[in-house]
């Protein structure tokens, strides 16, 4: 297991995704011997995980079973122990795309966090480009470097323990991308600047409000960066349903006295009618803002 | 800084390069030729001059159609403008505030002004100008600059830039697929280096591409295609090194059946074999494609046998239809060849990814290429409409073998940041199309376990049945 190369089979020290049941799933570091408790009863790692399938079902000790998924930065994403606000799934498709991530590129980001979109990009860059993440929080820092080292990643990162708003990057002239996610980008735009290759690139800040947006832009402009565009993305979820409509009872109707009281009578909907209709409902209340996205280009300088 | 000129060169527009040309948000995809007339945006002009010029260079259309190189910031401080009104009180719309007519602009156009000193006599010409605001002022040099400036930006290819230029111009070809979308949809297919990926699209080939170019040249990506062959010209658009070409595999999905059922016959057969076997996998190319141009053939044929006329001219079409025969014949192997190649990845049924968007009911896709899956994979479905994809949903909850199916669209909005003016764009895309994904896992022992046995185990599979026999 590695979160940028699948394997077939569960071994000892991989990162596994216990599936408990819809939106409900658990990180689990197989372990000879070790157990893991879930609402459904004990999984024993030794003879319930390694050797097994990824994607098979396992029966917990309860006679519950979950399903074992191989890790991947999306099922990381959503289950990852959160120490900061992290960015989700929606937004991180965006970014890389728009940033045109792709094996072998390089790429710079501040901060890491929680390290969710950090496993995105590695995923997308492997298996020979580089990714330089910056943390001012010390703890975060290093939680983040021993992840990468339990998911097999760590040959494809750098993590810098330090203010990319004072210190910038650790690098110059070596990204294709530039990613920032920080409450204050438009201190880090000429750092930036300075770790892009001169040919040119891709940068990117998230900021969840406007005004910091604004600020972004304005020093993304003094710094030379063109084709400066804003989105924001969200996620629409549509519910498959079963719904049951009832009809109406309007009585009988008097007007259509052609066919006889017998037949009238027939076709009449019961009382209880109603017609089952398969559809799709939103949920009650979805994440209706994360961020806005301000992607820029920088020339070749 | 000494290795600059070699660091550049992959950077440096050749001759043969597939480019995207430029100019504001308007792409357009096209092959630098030498002497080939471009049209874009209402005018014509030759690449020539853009070769051995780096990646990104703003050339201006000259006279003759001929490119040049724009020199940097020799527009922007030419129009600073120092009078501005406070609002618009005293702006009346009589259409007389412009005082150069349609053709004195034509005239000024025929002396060889560029767009930008156009756009200053249109300026220097206006009675309203100098009584717009700041904000207006800016909006007009902006509309204006759009109309009369002949400028085009060059480009290297990307995904990004493609799915735009697509689904800017031609988004019926693309099955109005998005480009937030086709991010998605990458991303939740877990698209990376080394994975081996089912690709089933009707876009174009901009799924194929985006999809090969997230590999990077690593692993195998099989596109099954619908019909008589594979539809990908937007894949050339890339612009992918030649090695990246090696990674695609085809395979026609009107043969999917057949290899499920282990009926697919592409064993090698002796380079001299009889013509009875050459014509039996003939009739099996006819199948595969019953409108390309098997229809030559059995006439000329009848033709001979019924003339046999002059003896020379006879022996001669004879050379020819034996040359033409051979020339087919090592077609055909190249094409069994493939097929073998892109059959045998498939039978192990151990793909990593599965990626459809197509104008094709995605339902029956969905399950005939499902099976092609490992456990433990993602797969993602894209249609333009959402009820094909409930139909999908409700097929899988019914048949098992997936979890966390998740039919979702997403919502896309452009903003205008400017100071003190900041708000979404006025126009926002409807719809970018719905995406249904989910996660294959193993089918429960009741359901699929004999069906599985039956077929010959992948060597994987066999390692499995060694430790736990």
């Amino acid at each position: 297991m590695s979160f940028v190369e699948y394997s077939d089979f569960i071994q000892d020290g991989d990162v596994a995704i216990v599936y408990l049941g819809h939106d409900s799933m658990m990180p689990v570091k197989v372990q000879k011997g070790a157990q893991t408790q879930t609402r459904y009863g004990v999984i024993r790692h030794s003879t319930d995980l390694i050797g097994q399938r990824y994607g098979s079902k396992v029966t917990c000790s309860k006679g519950g079973w979950v399903h074992v998924l191989h890790p991947t930065p999306e099922l990381w994403t959503v289950t990852l122990p959160h120490r900061t606000q992290i960015l989700y799934t929606t937004d991180i498709a965006t970014i890389t795309m728009m940033l045109e991530l792709k094996p072998g590129s390089v790429v710079c980001e501040s901060g890491t966090g929680s390290g969710s979109l950090s496993h995105a990009i590695l995923r997308t860059i492997a298996p020979t480009g580089h990714l330089h993440t910056v943390e001012f929080h010390q703890q975060r820092a290093e939680k983040a470097a021993e992840e990468f080292k339990e998911h097999r990643v760590d040959h494809l990162v750098t993590v810098r323990n330090q203010d990319v708003c004072k210190d910038g990057f650790g690098v110059t002239g070596v990204a294709d991308a530039v990613f920032l996610d920080i409450p204050s980008p438009w201190e880090a735009v000429r750092h930036a600047k300075a770790a892009m290759k001169k040919q040119g690139g891709r940068v990117c800040s998230f900021s969840p409000c406007i005004e910091q947006v604004q600020r972004t832009c304005e020093a993304l402009a003094d710094q030379g960066f063109e084709e400066i565009s804003t989105v924001e993305v969200l996620l629409r979820v549509h519910d498959v349903r079963n719904v049951s409509l009832p009809l109406p009872d309007f009585g009988p109707d008097p007007s259509s006295q052609t066919e006889s009281d017998a037949a009238a009578a027939e076709k009449a909907p019961p009382n209880h009618a109603s017609v089952t209709i398969k559809t799709t409902t939103p949920p009650r209340e979805i994440p209706g803002h994360t961020g806005y996205l301000t992607f820029a280009t920088k020339p070749r300088t | 800084m000494a290795d600059n000129g070699d660091d550049d060169a992959q950077y440096r527009i050749k001759g043969g390069d597939y480019v995207v040309l430029k100019r504001g948000d308007i792409f357009k995809a096209v092959q630098i030729q030498p002497k080939k007339k471009v049209i874009f945006e209402k005018q014509w002009f030759f690449l020539d001059n853009a070769v051995d010029h780096l990646y990104s260079t703003t050339f201006e259309i000259v006279s003759g159609g001929v490119l040049q190189p724009k020199k940097l910031k020799d527009a922007e401080s030419s129009t600073d403008t120092k009078e501005a009104g406070t609002d618009n009180r005293n702006i009346v719309d009589d259409g007389k505030s412009q005082k150069l007519t349609r053709d004195d602009i034509e005239t000024l156009k025929e002396q060889g002004l560029k767009g930008q000193e156009i756009i200053q006599q249109l300026i220097d010409n206006s009675s309203t100008f100098k009584d717009k605001t700041e904000y207006a002022q800016d909006k007009y040099i902006k509309k204006k600059k759009k109309k009369y400036e002949n400028t085009v930006t060059i480009l290297k290819p990307s995904c990004r830039i493609l799915a735009m230029m697509y689904h800017g111009r031609e988004p019926g070809k693309i099955c109005h697929l998005r480009y937030d979308t086709l991010a998605q949809m990458l991303t939740l297919a877990n698209i990376h280096a080394g994975s081996k990926v089912l690709v089933f699209e009707t876009c174009a080939g901009l799924v194929l591409g985006a999809v090969m170019e997230r590999m990077g040249g690593y692993g195998s990506v099989i596109q099954m295609y619908p019909g008589g062959g594979p539809v990908r010209a937007g894949v050339e658009s890339f612009g992918f090194p030649a090695h990246f070409h090696d990674m695609l595999h085809e395979f026609p999905i009107c043969h999917v059946n057949a290899l499920l059922a282990g009926t697919l016959d592409t064993t090698a057969k002796e380079p001299s074999a009889d013509s009875k076997q050459s014509t039996v996998a003939e009739e099996k190319e006819k199948q595969n494609q019953p409108e390309a141009e098997q229809q030559g053939s059995p006439e000329e044929q009848n033709m001979e046998t019924n003339s046999g006329a002059d003896d020379l001219e006879k022996e001669q079409k004879e050379k020819r239809k034996e040359a033409k025969a051979q020339e087919k014949k090592v077609k055909l192997e190249e094409k069994r060849k493939k097929l073998a190649a892109a059959a045998a990845l498939l039978e192990g049924r151990n793909a990593d990814g599965l990626v459809i968007a197509s104008r094709f009911h995605p339902c029956p896709v969905l399950m005939g290429l499902l099976k092609f899956l490992a456990p433990s994979r993602p797969f993602v479905v894209y249609s333009q409409y959402k009820e094909p994809l409930i139909e999908c949903y409700t097929k899988l909850k019914e048949q098992g073998g997936t979890i966390s199916l998740r039919l979702t669209d997403t919502w896309l909005r452009h903003y205008q940041v400017l100071p003190n003016r900041t708000h979404p764009l006025l126009l926002m895309s409807g719809g970018g199309g719905y995406v249904l994904s989910g996660t294959t896992v193993a089918m429960d022992r009741s359901k699929s376990a004999g069906s599985q046995r039956a077929e010959e185990p992948a060597p994987k599979r066999l390692k499995l049945t060694d430790t736990e026999g």
